[in-house]
């Protein structure tokens, strides 16, 4: 099961399309400004946050190295705190389980916390297809489903959408909605209540991820803003929570790092304000069918990748997109895919494979490799190292082709002529001879309308070669056969 | 203390006046720096665009050409970042136990420039002399591989005549990222421009940097905007001194492969008067 949008263009052509909607353009660097002024205001109080991200990286890397362990102990503790545990290999698989738990509980309509593992699997969709109606609570989420939208951020999938945008889908969409509502954020959050609360009292069953599944003792954790995800936790007879087997922590005590991280790095908060723990089912109090639903979809495919398996440390906080100075202008939509920006662009490839189709060979190139989300990745995922690695991935992926691609080939001519230092002078001299003939007045070359010098130089001057490189200065001036 | 020169692929074929700058800045603080002509590239281009298999014969290269110096000095902060995060996971991933040993003597001896000379030889001021109004653009290998903090800061301040203003943004990405610049042109002149706007806003005469390839992406831009400004590695601003004042590298635009946003008498008639 693929977890990029079916029929996606590569990321360069989506990009395109992106940054001319000069729209998005101002939603998402007024929003992302925003979540970044609050994010650094928050983890500067924080005297040992370098030791936090190492504790955190530590943790999820100790959860990983034993994974088979650990989730195991987490069946057992869950299994005898009165949960049942499920399995499923892929999407599809968890899908199917799915449907089949909320048959079995008589319904034909879910409420959903919000969660990236449901959303990766098109779960929504799949449920759809059995004729179960899935409605999503976060109220981003929401806007993106009655606007037939795609989510564009991990943590507020309709950042690409303001105000005023969200007022007309409201209008326009839920029957409920007040005639004279306005795009004063009160009254949005208002009219999505009154539309909320109903389904609230009346769902049989509450779909969930989780944000954590604590191996010692059988615990799930959702972390949220909003109180939806209190409500569908609560409220419903039966709750199935879908987790990624990557979610492990080993013990309990381990969530006083990821409850510093997460808050912070992902809305710039001290702590979010609902955070739900349960253990099992607790007789006479909530849900009295808990379903948990272990899936893989990938996760051990990266997992078998010795630099790529840091991805799976991802706790979801999405300080990442909004640090992204490429994000920031093209918007989640590009990436093609739920999971969008930096952890984007290594975390589909590594789920699916480089060779998984275009958008995968694409995202591992969607990046100037400034570093940024390293800098502020709660868990220290080098995301820029595993772009690096996995480009070697994708041109590994063209090396057997009987016709080599053309970059390929210009690539073999680069390393050809810094092979022997006379092959790159001999070059520079050829360089310094076009030089001359193009007169020396000209320092610089506007547009070019073929090739990869057009891509350049639609809206940048080449500059031109000197008449002399320095290895021939020095040779001319040193003496010392700097022309080698 | 044998010093070797690193000049790199790039400022060796397009940028030889910041080389060149680097040897008279590195000779006139008593350096005695050597340029071994066996060197080449460092395969940053080839290790970041996925090309690794082609990356080892680079590296070992560098490792022979560089194996017996004290210290190599590399003007450009993304060619020693190459070289200190990337060859020695390029020698390991071969299975070259040998390579691996060369790597890690020669790697911690690389410095980019403006290190070797607060690091190494102590000095914030180099002696140089710069009337005008320059800002700096901290690259991105600069500021997070190599971490240079506030290094070039102190060097510049201490430059005579030299009005260092502010860059908004400036740790910003310029949008350059090698290969990216082709691959994703569109995003990356998006950045690129809004780089520019800032450049701009500060009303510097000069835009200097520690990595010609940033520059060569923003002066692209610059010069296609007609903007006026002139870009200019570090090493050319460090070089440059009272008696050379009115002929650094950088007032011969044919010898360089600067662009000038218009023409050079406009230029001179612009000078801003500094404090
Ligand atoms: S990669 Fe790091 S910064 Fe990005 S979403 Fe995951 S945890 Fe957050």
């Amino acid at each position: 099961m693929s977890h990029t949008f079916v029929g996606m263009p590569a990321f360069p052509d989506a990009a395109k399309v992106a940054l001319v909607d000069t729209q998005l353009r101002r939603n998402l660097a007024h929003a992302t400004k925003v979540i970044r002024t609050k994010r650094n205001g928050v983890v500067g109080e924080l005297d040992d946050w370098q030791e936090l991200r190492l504790a955190g990286a530590a943790i999820k890397d100790r959860a990983l190295r034993h994974l088979p362990d650990y989730l195991e102990q987490f069946e057992a503790a869950a299994t005898a705190a009165g949960a049942t545990v499920h399995w499923a290999r892929d999407g599809d698989e968890a899908n199917q389980l799915v449907a089949e738990l909320v048959r079995q509980a008589g319904a034909d309509e879910v409420v959903k916390v919000k969660s990236m593992a449901t959303q990766e699997m098109g779960m929504n969709e799949a449920l759809a297809e059995e004729g179960i109606a899935a409605l999503e609570t976060d109220l981003a989420e929401l806007i993106v489903q009655l606007n037939d939208d795609l989510p564009s951020h991990i943590l507020v999938p309709a950042i690409h959408r303001n105000r005023a945008e969200i007022r007309e889908i409201f209008l326009r969409e839920m029957p409920s909605a007040p005639p004279d509502l306005t795009d004063e954020p009160r009254m949005l959050a208002g009219a999505a209540r009154q539309h909320l609360r109903r389904k609230f009292m009346s769902a049989k069953v509450g779909i969930s991820g989780a944000n954590f599944a604590v191996a010692e003792t059988g615990t799930l954790v959702v972390v949220e803003s909003e109180g939806n995800g209190r409500m569908c936790l609560t409220l419903p007879e039966t709750l199935i929570s879908v987790v990624g087997v990557e979610k492990i922590v080993p013990t309990f005590a381990d969530l006083e790092v990821f409850l510093q991280l997460l808050p912070r790095s992902s809305t710039g908060e001290r702590m979010n304000p609902y955070t739900s723990m349960w253990t099992g089912v607790t007789p006479g109090d909530g849900p009295q069918a808990v379903h948990i639903v272990l899936v893989d979809n990938g996760r051990t495919r990266a997992l078998a990748d010795p630099v790529g398996r840091q991805v799976l440390r991802c706790i979801r906080c999405s300080a990442c997109l909004n640090f992204c100075p490429v994000y920031e202008r093209t918007g989640g939509h590009a990436y093609g895919s739920v999971y969008p920006g930096p952890i984007g662009a290594v975390l589909n490839p590594l789920l699916n494979g480089v060779d998984a189709g275009p958008v995968e060979k694409s995202l591992p190139y969607a990046s100037s490799l400034c570093g940024r989300c390293f800098e502020v990745c709660p868990v220290r995922i080098d995301i820029p190292d595993l772009l690096v690695h996995l480009r070697g991935k994708v041109v590994d992926s063209t090396r057997d082709r009987s016709v080599p691609t053309a970059e390929m080939l210009g690539m073999r001519a680069a390393a050809w002529t810094f092979d022997k230092p006379g092959r790159l002078s001999a070059v520079q001299r050829l360089a310094g001879l076009g030089r001359r003939m193009l007169g020396e007045q000209r320092t610089s070359l506007g547009p070019v309308p073929f090739g990869a010098a057009s891509k350049w130089s639609r809206a940048r001057d080449i500059p031109l070669p000197p008449k002399e490189s320095f290895r021939q200065w020095w040779h001319r001036t040193r003496g010392k056969g700097g022309a080698a | 203390m044998k010093v070797a020169l690193f000049v790199t692929c790039f400022n060796d074929t397009m940028f030889p006046e910041s080389a060149k700058a680097t040897v008279e800045l590195l000779e006139r603080l008593g350096v005695d720096v050597d340029f071994p002509t066996g060197q080449t590239c460092c395969g940053q281009m080839h290790i970041n665009t996925g090309y690794r298999a082609e990356a080892l014969p680079l590296v070992r290269r560098y490792v022979e050409t560089f194996d017996g110096y004290d210290a190599v000095v590399a003007p450009s902060a993304s060619c020693a970042g190459t070289v200190q995060h990337y060859h020695s996971r390029i020698a390991a991933e071969r299975g070259d136990a040998a390579l691996r040993d060369g790597v890690a003597n020669v790697a911690p001896k690389t410095y980019e420039l403006t290190r070797f000379l607060t690091d190494v030889l102590g000095k914030e001021d180099v002696g140089a002399y710069f009337p005008h109004r320059v800002t700096y653009h901290p690259t991105c290998h600069s500021l997070r591989a190599l971490e240079l903090g506030d290094r070039p800061y102190r060097l510049l301040r201490a430059v005579r005549g030299l009005t260092l203003v502010d860059l908004p943004e400036r740790e910003e990405c310029c949008g350059f990222g090698g290969t990216f610049a082709i691959k994703n042109s569109d995003v990356s002149v998006a950045m690129g421009a809004d780089k520019v706007r800032h450049v701009r806003s500060t009303g510097a005469e000069v835009l200097v940097s520690a990595d010609n390839s940033c520059l060569t992406h923003i002066g692209g831009i610059l010069g296609r905007e007609r903007s006026g400004v002139r870009t200019l590695h570090i090493a050319e601003v460090l070089a440059s001194t009272e008696r050379a004042a009115g002929t650094t590298h950088a007032e011969q635009p044919a010898e360089s492969a600067r662009w000038k946003g218009r023409p050079e008498q406009e230029l001179a008639g612009q000078e801003v008067t500094h404090p």
